[in-house]
């Protein structure tokens, strides 16, 4: 994928003239080396930052965590525990009193994993699917001249720049049983105190949050659609619901899968409103907050856990890359009008 | 090259950046969790010099003015308070991470009951023995019991806290002395419109306060005296059912299952509930809150257990000594004037914290400044320490979801028993 | 009848045609409404109960009733157990250093994938972009029990590290789609005209590079800024940041929620934020999705 930017010209970037073709591999090695040393710093930060602790966990993942020596009533270190810190969360895989292995009994942080892979799971298809339908609508809206446009556009901003964490306790207190939303529907729920309306809550939030985000990034994708191509298709007699499935669709689709994309792996990684609004409970713990409750109690097996979680994350960005065509690192280097 | 022009600076700058913000953290370093350390119990046991003493935040206003005693009688053996967060998560790894860093700063440090056996089994308290040992005697027993841990001493009751009913005493004159007593005076509350009877009940650390006392009050016990699960009783079955029952007929009011201590206190305070179980700090606000609508009718009395008192469950804290520190024999001292009748009587009058020694509940001077002390007495001789284990935040868990789940009528009473305890036998299992 | 669906240009104005009402801009009008309660509403209850009398928390008057600005003195009370002065400041000297290691080292990575080809940029890239969908967890696990054993919890640089791990890939990326766009040409031209390359750098690279860095540098400073997960479990009392501070303020009892003082924590901690991305707003919506399309 050639970029405009790069001009066949060799005199700037070698300082003298050479012929072209031979120019251009010299430049290509030259360029080579000299991205390489502007990369490297960025390089060797992230590898120190992310992969240093990432490894250090996987290997922290095959030790166990230190047991109670009976005898002298004091902890001694674990050992080596092969896959078993593994097969705790993904076969529920306990140990027995005396040996061997029972499955995890409820009220262990083992057996709520697969519960928790599933509220990961439906928060992040519920958020996402109501952030790209309400976010499309939004930016519809926003990409239309009107008067007081860039009000709105601020307006929009807003609930992106408020932290989390502050987002988190607004809606704890909008849905407090003496707060506002119950006075707004008279109702008497238990928002944060029981299953479903607790799971709603932190939904609501979630895209209250999140949906003006997704506007802007699918607005973005909206504006580089040229007006021809829906002046021709008027002329044509297209309805308008035809314009939208035939030209706008099609033509947002990378922008918006990358968005898509992006905000999956949010989703998924979903940690401050639970554990704000409700500490996980009734039925919110997400895979994070299982592995932050998992840390107080034995550091290895949280590390498996929070392995397990990143892969998880991983698989999903691949399948959204390889199979859904959200192309990600195409929107970041290519440049020009979708055609 | 062109290139180092812009790396040179831009990494100085980067690494000056980073060191520039080198705050020191406790200092020590380098050391992993290990073993029981018994190497390190037997060093600085005569030492004596300034020691730090380490405690959650002082909402009691009791302990600058101690140590202004004591640094005023002990010049050479000042100590310095460092005062940590409010919340109790917070004070437990800010322990956790400087024991973990075999910091010597940290001498000696009031900790909750609940951490006692946690920090003992990972070897970084001093037992209280030997050179440093303690006296325990005139203290109240559970409170003891909850400083023990594999029969040996790690810390020594510092001040101490129980369960309490909270009752109207205008519709209800005698208070009941059994839990079925109460639950026949609920029939006085749906005549008056308004709740039985709440505790805590959400699901968190005053949920296993709360059904432990159901289940200590009915004959059983979570775990036993080595820690072993011990859940799986009659008993403790009987307790978990007087709770759940309550709940399906309505006599714990259905909001209740929301309740952490001050929802509780604002309804009752409120006037919406008949009896509520709380611990003692209700007493001043609830008698002198603007908003409180009971200030003049309401009583405290023993929480009602099977046929008399019931089972209250402790609370408080202890004062351990690290055996990071080098000053050891100044910490004995520190401590031993901490459990002093003098300061105990302090924490009382000052602070409005129960003391530890026994007689001092029988002090006519006391009584009259927390005219609750009596009832307090009954509860802490009858309390039961939450399960003494190294295991405790496992524990916790597996009674928290259990009780909880069967409160909401999501699994019979027998099913969260037993699972109950297969989730305690798991985490000790390791 | 063509109605204001048809345009799709910037142009923020609209001429008003004179012709018989206008439904479809009515509707548009009204969702544009819609849109603008739905972003505000919440964030002004934050605003009406933070300057709220504590004693009215519940009370649902829409308006600004019982004024008063007790909840900020409380806001700043040490004697509560808060020290919020101290917890802005850690946050700002953490988002800060982020910040600026972030773009001294990312500037120079987004001008070689932006300006410069070479084989593997796409792998260079994937793993950038990769970089940054890491869960905080996965870092979280092993450098809770990393930073104990060396001594370094509860500092500065405990804070710093993991949030580089976010905050340069969004960096990298942000400016790498700002750099493309940037009219390189003009470089080219200096250099002909007879500018060293310092001198091209100084005055042409530069002032042109200025906005986008400094768009860029907003970015970073509020994603480091909005951070929460990492500092929760890797600070203690001395470097807390402003988002654990309000997510575990205390109140005066120990078991308490002190609603109002908690929004007006709030309020402190936002409305820099929402001013600043209101000034602007236009370079932090090009920011913002200049990575996704263009």
């Amino acid at each position: 994928m050639s970029t405009e930017l790069q001009k066949p010209d060799a005199t700037a970037a070698t300082g003298h003239t050479m012929p072209s073709r031979e120019s251009a591999d010299r430049k290509q090695l030259t360029q080579g080396r000299w991205a390489y040393t502007l990369l490297a710093p960025s390089l060797i930060l992230l590898a120190i930052v992310i992969i240093y602790p990432v490894l250090n966990a996987i290997i922290m993942s095959f030790q166990k965590d230190s047991g109670l020596d009976p005898a002298t009533g004091f902890f001694s270190e674990g050992g080596p525990a092969g896959f078993e810190n593994y097969t705790h969360w993904l076969l529920q895989q306990c140990t027995a009193p005396g040996g061997g292995s029972l499955a995890c009994p409820p009220g262990t942080l083992g057996a709520q994993f697969w519960d928790s892979m599933g509220t990961t799971f439906f928060f992040t298809v519920v958020t996402v699917a109501f952030e790209t339908v309400l976010g499309f609508w939004m930016a519809v809206i926003m990409a239309r001249a009107f008067r007081g446009r860039s009000l709105i556009r601020a307006a929009v901003l807003v609930p992106w720049a408020i932290p989390t964490a502050v987002t988190a306790k607004l809606w704890f207190f909008i849905f407090a049983f003496e707060g506002i939303a119950n006075k707004l529907f008279g109702t008497q729920i238990l928002w944060t105190g029981s299953e479903w309306p607790a799971k709603w809550a932190i939904i609501i939030a979630d895209v209250w949050k999140t949906t003006p985000f997704m506007a802007l990034l699918i607005l973005a994708g909206l504006q580089l659609i040229p007006d021809e191509v829906y002046e021709a298709a008027k002329v044509d007699g297209a309805s308008t619901w035809q314009r939208f499935r035939l030209i706008t669709l099609p033509l947002v689709k990378p922008a918006l899968m990358v968005a898509i994309l992006f905000r999956v792996l949010d989703a998924l990684r979903m940690y401050d409103l639970p554990a704000i609004m409700t500490q996980g409970a009734n039925g919110t713990t997400t895979l994070s907050i299982l592995v932050v409750q998992q840390i107080r109690q034995g550091f290895n097996t949280a590390a498996a856990l929070s392995t397990i979680t990143f892969l998880v994350i991983f698989l999903v960005a691949f399948i959204f890359v390889r199979f859904l065509g959200a192309n990600a690192v195409d929107a970041a280097t290519s440049s020009g009008k979708a055609k | 090259m062109k290139s180092k022009k812009f790396l040179l600076p831009a990494a100085v700058a980067g690494v000056l950046a980073l060191s520039l913000t080198a705050c020191g953290g406790g200092g020590g370093g380098g050391g992993t969790s290990s073993g029981g350390a018994s190497g390190d119990a037997a060093n600085n046991l005569d030492g004596r010099g300034p020691i730090t003493y380490v405690q959650g935040k002082d909402n009691s206003n009791v302990v600058r003015p101690l140590i202004e005693k004591w640094n005023a009688a002990h010049p050479d053996e000042k100590v310095t308070f460092k005062e940590q967060s409010d919340q109790a998560d917070q004070q437990h790894d800010d322990l956790v991470q400087n024991f973990q860093a075999k910091n010597a700063n940290y001498d000696v440090m009031s900790v909750d009951l609940i951490w006692v056996a946690e920090f003992a089994a990972k070897g970084w308290l001093q037992p209280l023995k030997d050179k440093t040992a303690i006296s325990t005697d005139g203290m109240l027993e559970s409170t003891v019991k909850s400083a023990t841990y594999n029969n040996t001493l790690y810390a020594a009751p510092q001040s101490s806290d129980g369960g309490i009913l909270y009752y109207r005493g205008d519709l209800v004159p005698n208070p009941p002395k059994t839990w079925d007593e109460m639950m026949g005076m609920c029939e006085i509350a749906k005549q008056n419109n308004i709740g039985c009877y709440a505790g805590q009940f959400q699901k968190y650390e005053g949920l296993t306060v709360n059904a432990a006392e159901a289940i200590n009050s009915a004959g059983g016990k979570i775990v036993d005296d080595s820690g072993k699960a011990a859940v799986n009783s009659a008993e403790a079955k009987a307790g978990l059912t007087n709770l759940v029952n309550a709940y399906k007929d309505g006599n714990i009011p259905t909001e209740a299952i929301t309740f952490q201590e001050e929802q509780g206190r604002q309804a009752f305070e409120a006037g919406k509930l008949l009896f509520h179980r709380n611990w003692p700090y209700v007493y001043n606000l609830a008698k002198t809150d603007g908003s409180s609508t009971v200030k003049d009718t309401f009583k405290m009395a023993p929480l009602p257990g099977k046929d008399g008192p019931g089972a209250s469950s402790l609370g408080g804290h202890n004062i351990a000594m690290s055996v990071y520190s080098k000053n050891k024999a100044t910490v004995a001292d520190f401590i031993k004037f901490i459990t002093s009748e003098e300061t105990q009587r302090f924490y009382a009058t000052q602070g409005s914290l129960a003391p530890v020694l026994t007689k001092l509940y029988d002090d006519q001077e006391l009584v009259t400044k927390l005219p609750y002390l009596p009832v307090l007495k009954t509860s802490i001789e009858n309390a039961v320490p939450r399960p003494v284990t190294p295991f405790y935040p496992a524990v916790t868990k597996a009674v928290q979801d259990n009780a909880y789940a069967a409160l909401k009528g999501e699994k019979t009473v027998d099913s969260a028993i037993s699972d109950m305890q297969a989730a305690i036998e798991s985490a000790g299992a390791k | 009848m063509s109605t204001a669906t048809a345009s799709k240009t910037s142009t923020s104005s609209v001429e008003r045609p004179k012709r018989p009402f206008n439904w479809g801009s009515l509707r548009t009008y009204i969702s544009a409404v819609i849109i603008l309660i739905w972003c505000m509403a919440p964030f002004y209850w934050m605003l009406v109960t933070a300057f709220r009398d504590v004693g009215y928390t519940f009370d649902t008057t829409p308006f600004f009733t019982h004024v008063t600005w007790d909840n900020f003195a409380t806001v700043f009370d040490e004697s509560l157990g808060n020290h919020f002065g101290r917890n802005l400041l850690n946050s700002l000297i953490v988002g800060a250093v982020t910040t600026v290691v972030a773009l001294l080292v990312g500037v120079f990575a987004a001008y070689a994938l932006a300006r410069l080809n070479f084989r593997f940029k796409f792998v260079v890239l994937g793993f950038i972009l990769g970089a940054s969908m890491f869960p905080g967890v996965a870092l979280v696990t092993p450098l809770f029990q990393l930073f104990t054993n060396i001594g370094w919890f509860g500092t500065y640089q405990a804070l710093i590290i993991p949030n580089i791990s976010f905050v340069l890939p969004l960096t990298v990326y942000t400016l790498t789609s700002f750099f493309r766009e940037m009219p390189w040409e003009l470089e080219e031209a200096a250099r002909i005209d007879g500018c060293t390359q310092g001198q091209a750098f100084r005055k042409v690279i530069l002032p042109l590079a200025a906005p986008a860095t400094f768009t860029t540098a907003i970015l970073a400073f509020i994603a480091s800024w909005n951070e929460f997960l990492i500092a929760s479990q890797l600070s203690n009392d001395s470097t807390k940041t402003v988002t654990v501070a309000i997510a575990y303020f205390a109140g005066a009892q120990p078991h308490q929620e002190p609603y109002t003082a908690v929004m007006a924590a709030g309020t402190v901690v936002t409305i820099p934020l929402v001013v600043l991305v209101l000034i602007f707003q236009r370079k932090i919506v090009a920011g913002l999705t200049a990575g996704a399309v263009k």
